[in-house]
């Protein structure tokens, strides 16, 4: 049982609104009913019943749910006759493969959007939520985008890859990441050779997927880890060891001297301290508290506690997390309802928690781009910075809008009202307030929706504002009314933090 | 009934005192926001932006998507390998054909002209206001419009990493949150302006840019407005997420008044129609209300022109250049035309040779175009030459990494070589005088 700055929370601290912050958290929030029900398990058994999700039944991704040969590279027939072709000067064989071509990178690019949509159903309709939020929270770590990949099948098969190994080791992630044909391509290792070392990879593994930036390595080691990843590529679909392009001398790497290779270079880097703390620190944002500038006090203390569970139990992700999510500095107040919520959180904690229709599946990932979080296209190696840069003037108006169209079915680029207009029964989030008459009272119900919703406490001034709106518009709680409430709770500012 | 709160904005007074209160808030450094009263101050009392001074410039970036035809547009009628590879789209040198089939003259020795639809734009540089940089281009040249896109907007020929624009807001803003954005018109936010602490503001329309749940229903806008008007209580803490978030939310309300106030003003001169029209239009009603924004960022498609290039090309320059006359024209009825700087490019030209369809394919080098009071006016550089060619394709004879250094030392005054990665040779692209 872990002690000190890890030590959990006393059983009888948890309750609804605990429960209601571990769903925010370390899934996309829950309904009433979902909160009380994991509230009823007690603290242990509702994160055991979180983190280890693999107990909890699912269909597994059909293996050709996506053509892994829409990009198929040409093969060494089609690119003798292009070759001919353009010797000979034949322009209208040029011109055919040219629009092959073409039409190939036309399909993926639709595949691509296809396997967006698939995602984000993923996410909505997922028994496991956690699985998504790590698996999303994977994307954002070792960030490569579409973009530069260009082949939609990379990408699922590395989303895929992230899914498969979210709570397992991160040493095995780490190991995958070499060997991930997307990651090869974007920080262009396929062009990391023997003859003309490519540092790319090299300096991201450390800067930004292990130590972090100017944790415990130098310059050098940089170049010498380069060395280590030559001849580590991809054809077509697969991870390619090319031996004839590796370096295979002596290289000197973080102190340690040797023939290595890139899994050796994975291993010297996870003996470090800094690598344990550098990842603790980014799941700690990620689940716990984003608040910008280095953590201090409990937060560091937190941090380093959690870092040496991390290596004491050889890196596993799990141990890390259920420790996370049972300690009682997870609930402290300063935690709750402390993060910005990435778009991706807004969109899917707002359909799984309030139960709203799911619209329209391809608006949805495109309100995402709008609002800064395009998943399959970070904008850089870095991810997605996330906190407050989510947060400007026009994704603010993007954010509000979006909620008005899932409560409501407006839609926010001026397109049409949806036909099937406001088919939304919100009813579902107060029915357990009803008294033995089948009354609800307005002050319990305003309170209740908005700490709901906003996932602590409300101000006063709130209360009363949604309280006298509900006075000057009949007085009684019905759906219509309620629809209206959340529309305006959904456009304050606070509706932007969990 | 609701009481009232002294830190709530009634919509009222925000009308009443308009958009100089509008200016003075997103101008006012956000940490003097912190209260409601700091924010009333007296009406005037805000420093006036003087013309000239660097804090005062700004730069209207236009992007050609699809990649414009740079010897269609710049038509190098003295040479006559240009009529060979252009058999038919070729554009007939001055006089030789009719008055809508010849190209403009540029000057007399040059053998350079302009595309007979670019009348608009040939008025400003006939009036010394505009220049054309020839054979903007890269190294490696990539021929994938995503791709070519890209590298322009990172100024990075691996297209990776953040926005150039970006990259000169973060250099700006040092860490801390930014109060000023810049502004893209359109769905989505271009890569170029995405850096890592900033982020543009990006509306298809300044209807767009408010809240749509007022829609609903009438009764919703009065909370509505309450909620999203009131600067953070007493009671919270200043440098929380809650205060941050409060702040934006007024700052979003504020800004949307008054764009939407900008640009419901009738322009000071006449637009011609068109998408690329209305955008500059809505750039030239921010500008004219003095809105803190130093970069605006239009986009005009479909220069994507394979087959039947003729008719769809003249009309995209047709459009292009008249709009560029009139957003000029309004900024000097404004007097703004000494501080707006207009860029204008594409993300490659098009093949020398036609194609078999009547069009053009993906290309290489192409010309970028300058607007403004400030410019080095004329015909700047050198053509590429249409022999030397690579595979088909032009040579770029200046790197379009000089062209942002030009912009961004001389005319933003900021570091170009740190936001760029990388020391390249200044372009002159903004005259002697400043």
């Amino acid at each position: 049982m872990a002690r000190g700055a890890l030590k959990p929370l006393h059983e009888s601290d948890f309750e609804y609104w605990s429960t209601h912050h571990l769903l925010n958290r370390a899934g996309f929030g829950g309904t009433p009913g979902q909160v009380r029900a994991l509230t009823n398990m007690g603290l242990e058994n509702a994160v055991d019943y979180i983190v280890d999700y693999q107990g909890v039944s699912m269909a597994a991704v059909e293996a050709d749910r996506f053509d892994e040969d829409i990009m198929r590279p040409r093969s060494d027939a089609e690119r003798n006759e292009i070759a001919m072709a353009r010797q000979a000067g034949n322009e209208a064989v040029v011109e055919r493969l040219r629009l092959q071509r073409q039409a190939a990178q036309r399909a993926d690019r639709q595949q691509m959007r296809e396997i967006q949509i698939w995602w984000l159903a993923r996410m909505i309709e997922t028994p496991r939520p956690l699985e998504e939020k790590l698996t999303l929270f994977w994307h954002g770590h070792f960030a490569t985008s579409y973009r530069k990949i260009e082949d939609s099948y990379h990408m699922f098969r590395q989303n895929q890859m992230f899914r498969a190994g979210a709570t397992g080791s991160f040493k095995a992630l780490a190991h995958d990441i070499i060997r991930d044909p997307a990651m090869l391509k974007y920080l262009d290792n396929n062009r990391n050779v023997r003859r003309s070392p490519n540092e790319n990879l090299a300096r991201e593994l450390m800067e930004l997927f292990t130590l972090g930036e100017g944790n415990a390595y130098t310059e050098q080691d940089i170049k010498e880890g380069a060395r280590a990843l030559t001849g580590y590529t991809y054809d077509d679909n697969n991870f390619v060891f090319a031996e004839r392009a590796h370096d295979s001398g002596p290289k000197r790497i973080l102190g340690k001297i040797g023939n290595y290779n890139g899994e050796d270079f994975v291993n010297i880097i996870l003996t470090k301290r800094a690598c344990s703390e550098f990842l603790c620190l980014k799941l700690y944002r990620f689940f716990v508290n984003d608040m910008p500038g280095e953590p201090t006090g409990a937060a560091r203390k937190f941090i380093i506690e959690l870092a040496k569970l991390f290596r004491d139990t050889n890196y596993s992700i799990k141990a890390v997390l259920k420790t996370m999510f049972t300690s009682a500095h997870f609930y402290e107040q300063e935690n709750v309802a402390s993060m910005i919520k990435s778009p991706i959180q807004l969109i899917i904690e707002a359909i799984r928690s309030l139960r709203t229709p799911t619209r329209n599946l391809a608006a949805l990932v495109g309100a995402g781009d709008l609002m800064g979080q395009n998943i399959f296209y970070p904008p850089s190696v870095k991810g997605w910075p996330g906190g407050r840069t989510w947060i400007n003037t026009s994704t603010l108006f993007v954010r509000q809008n979006l909620l008005v169209y899932l409560l409501t079915g407006r839609r926010p680029d001026a397109y049409p009202w949806e036909k099937d207009g406001s088919n939304y029964d919100a009813m579902h989030l107060i029915e357990h307030l009803r008294d033995e008459t089948g009354a609800i009272d307005v002050e319990q119900a305003v309170v209740y929706l908005l700490r709901f919703t906003l996932g602590r406490e409300p101000h006063r001034t709130r209360v009363d504002e949604l309280k006298n709106f509900v006075k000057t518009h009949g007085n009684e709680i019905n759906n219509t009314l309620l629809v209206a409430l959340l529309s305006l709770i959904t456009a304050m500012p606070e509706y932007q933090l969990c | 009934m609701h009481e009232p709160n002294e830190n709530a904005y009634t919509r009222r007074l925000f009308l009443q005192q308009g958009l100089t209160l509008a200016s003075m808030v997103t101008t006012v450094p956000w940490f003097v926001q912190n209260s409601a009263h700091a924010m009333m101050l007296p009406l005037g009392s805000q420093t006036a932006s003087q013309a000239g001074v660097p804090e005062d410039r700004i730069l209207v970036v236009v992007q050609l998507g699809g990649g414009n035809d740079g010897l269609n547009t710049v038509v190098p009628f003295g040479d006559s390998r240009y009529y060979n590879a252009r058999p038919t789209l070729g554009i007939a040198a001055p006089g030789r054909a009719g008055n809508n089939l010849s190209a403009l003259a540029l000057d007399e020795t040059s053998g350079i002209g302009l595309h007979p639809s670019m009348s608009g734009f040939k008025e400003l540089y006939d009036d010394g206001v505009a220049s054309i940089v020839q054979g903007v281009g890269y190294p490696n040249p990539n021929r994938s419009h995503f791709t070519s896109m890209d590298i322009w907007h990172t100024a990075n020929t691996d297209a990776a990493g953040t926005g150039w624009l970006g990259r000169y807001y973060d250099a700006q803003c040092n860490g801390s949150p930014a109060n000023d954005h810049a502004v893209a018109i359109g769905r989505t936010a271009p890569l170029a302006l995405i850096g890592d602490q900033t982020k543009p503001v990006s509306f298809e329309s300044a209807d767009l840019f408010r809240w749509i749940g007022a829609d609903l229903h009438d009764d919703l806008d009065d909370p509505y407005q309450r909620l999203n008007r009131t600067a953070p209580p007493k009671d919270v803490d200043d440098d929380g997420q809650m205060a941050f978030l409060m702040r934006t939310a007024l700052d979003a309300q504020v800004s949307s008044d008054q764009i939407r106030e900008a640009v419901s003003k009738r322009p000071l001169v006449p637009y011609p129609g068109g998408n690329l029209s209305q955008q500059l239009q809505t750039v030239g009603a921010m500008i004219r209300a003095e809105l803190p924004t130093r970069v605006y960022y239009v986009t005009l498609g479909g220069f994507d022109t394979h087959a039947g290039q003729a008719n769809q090309h003249a009309q995209l320059l047709r459009q292009l250049g008249d709009s560029l006359n009139s957003f000029y024209k309004d900024l000097k009825a404004q007097g703004n035309t000494d501080r707006v700087l207009t860029m204008v490019f594409s993300e490659f030209g098009r093949r020398v040779s036609q194609n078999a369809s009547g069009g053009t394919d993906h290309g290489t080098a192409a010309p970028m175009y300058f607007i403004g009071d400030m410019v080095k006016p004329g015909l700047l550089g050198q053509h590429p030459s249409l022999t030397d060619l690579d595979q088909g394709d032009l040579k770029f004879t200046v790197d379009f990494r000089s062209i942002y250094t030009g912009v961004l030392t001389d005319w933003m005054n900021s570091p170009a070589q740190k936001i760029l990665g990388g020391q390249f040779r200044k372009a002159q692209i903004i005259g002697a005088t400043t």
